[in-house]
């Protein structure tokens, strides 16, 4: 079995983020947009992508813990735990030592740091 | 009384010892409350709520008190081991002894990260990664894999030069000795560490790699050599802050001792050096 290069894999993984600003753009009601806009003022925006073959979202709110975050962030629909530090910067349970600027980034970080292995529900 | 060693100065008895005491911990059973409750701070510990084993003042008092609850436990099994430290400031390559396969085994294969030689290789049978955030079931390792450096002696003495254990806001943003020596902020000592390390060392369960001990056993004489450079500089905050363990409070999840009662390590343990 071959596996591609990290090099290689992430380059394919940059063409797939060029693709992928269309699906960012989710359907919303009126009253969860206006949630969405209140949330945006302090929080990052949402984001519903594949990256390296992983399905990765993150949305404003909900998340089995609270921990301040208010954001969610979902690996092939497994939640990944992550946490906003002090100055704004991310960081997940899978890379906990290595702050990125946003979800998105941490959810990146979080399937690279997976290489294809399924993340187990945290409760 | 318990004397911590450089694991560099290791006698190749000590080290096998220490190497089958970790192994009797795990077959027992006892290693993986260890991971859990590490990871249940670790989720749990944030910068605007409540925060006890990480980002605050008590990082460095938690850490010390669930070191000597690892040691102890060690020390059941059997009497004569002390936890060693790892100095990564000198020990900082992957040839380094520590890596060894008589020791702690060396980097993970690059396929995927699978750690292949020493007694914490999965295909010993020995050494389950039972308590994990993914379904990856053996040890994982990426030594220098993330391309940054481990710190230098001159980084480290930097952070040793901060005569303020602490400062407000007491969290991953604050200036002071304390955050700076964890790492959230300025040359970033310990978190850049378990980056360097790679695998579950760069996760919320990284206690599942032995070398997580060593780590901390050093990031813990640092706070002793610098609690030797600046007598006059004690823990704080001293009193009434919330959300944070205060110099007499009791930490959590022992109850029983606080930031004061573990300034002093020789109580407990002596280093090798002076």
């Amino acid at each position: 079995m071959s596996r591609p290069t990290r090099r290689r894999a992430l380059r394919g993984a940059a063409a797939l983020a060029v693709g992928g600003g269309a699906l960012a753009a989710l359907p919303r009601t009126t009253a969860s947009a206006a949630s969405a806009a209140a949330h945006e003022q302090d929080g990052p925006a949402p984001f519903d992508e594949v990256y390296l073959g992983r399905r990765i979202q993150g949305r404003s709110g909900g998340g089995h813990h609270h921990h301040g975050a208010g954001y969610t962030v979902l690996v092939d629909g497994v939640e990944l735990h992550v946490m906003r530090n002090a100055d704004g910067s991310w960081i997940s349970v899978v890379s906990h030592y290595d702050p990125v600027p946003s979800p998105r980034a941490a959810a990146r970080a979080a399937v690279e740091e997976l290489r294809g292995a399924p993340l187990v529900p945290f409760n | 009384m318990t004397v911590r060693k450089n694991q560099s100065a290791l006698t190749a008895e000590e080290k096998r010892r220490f190497v089958a005491a970790l192994l009797e911990l795990k077959r027992s059973g006892r290693y993986d409350t260890f991971v859990t409750t590490h990871n249940a701070f670790i989720l749990g510990d944030t910068d605007t709520g409540e925060r006890v084993g990480h980002r605050s003042p008590s990082f460095l008092p938690w850490h010390r008190r669930f070191l000597l609850e690892f040691e102890r436990a060690l020390q059941s099994v059997d009497a004569t081991v002390a936890l060693p430290y790892w100095d990564w400031s000198v020990d900082r390559t992957p040839r380094a002894a520590l890596w060894a396969p008589d020791f702690l085994g060396g980097t993970g294969r690059s396929v995927d990260g699978r750690v292949m030689d020493g007694a914490f290789a999965a295909s010993t049978g020995n050494w389950p990664i039972s308590v994990r955030v993914d379904t990856r079931t053996y040890l994982r390792r990426s030594l220098g894999g993330g391309g940054r450096p481990l710190p230098t002696p001159a980084e480290v003495d930097s952070v040793l030069a901060m005569a303020t254990y602490d400062m407000p806001p007491w969290n991953s943003g604050s200036d002071g000795f304390r955050n700076h020596l964890e790492g959230w902020r300025g040359v970033n000592l310990h978190n850049r560490v378990h980056v360097w390390v790679g695998g579950q060392m760069a996760t919320g369960v990284s206690p599942n790699d032995p070398v997580f001990w060593l780590h901390h056993a050093y990031i813990d004489k640092l706070w002793a050599d610098w609690r030797r450079r600046h007598p006059g500089s004690g823990y704080l905050p001293v009193a009434g802050t919330r959300d944070v363990v205060d110099l007499d409070e009791r930490m959590k999840p022992w109850n029983d001792s606080t930031p004061a009662e573990l300034l002093d390590h020789t109580r407990h343990y002596t280093f090798d050096t002076a």
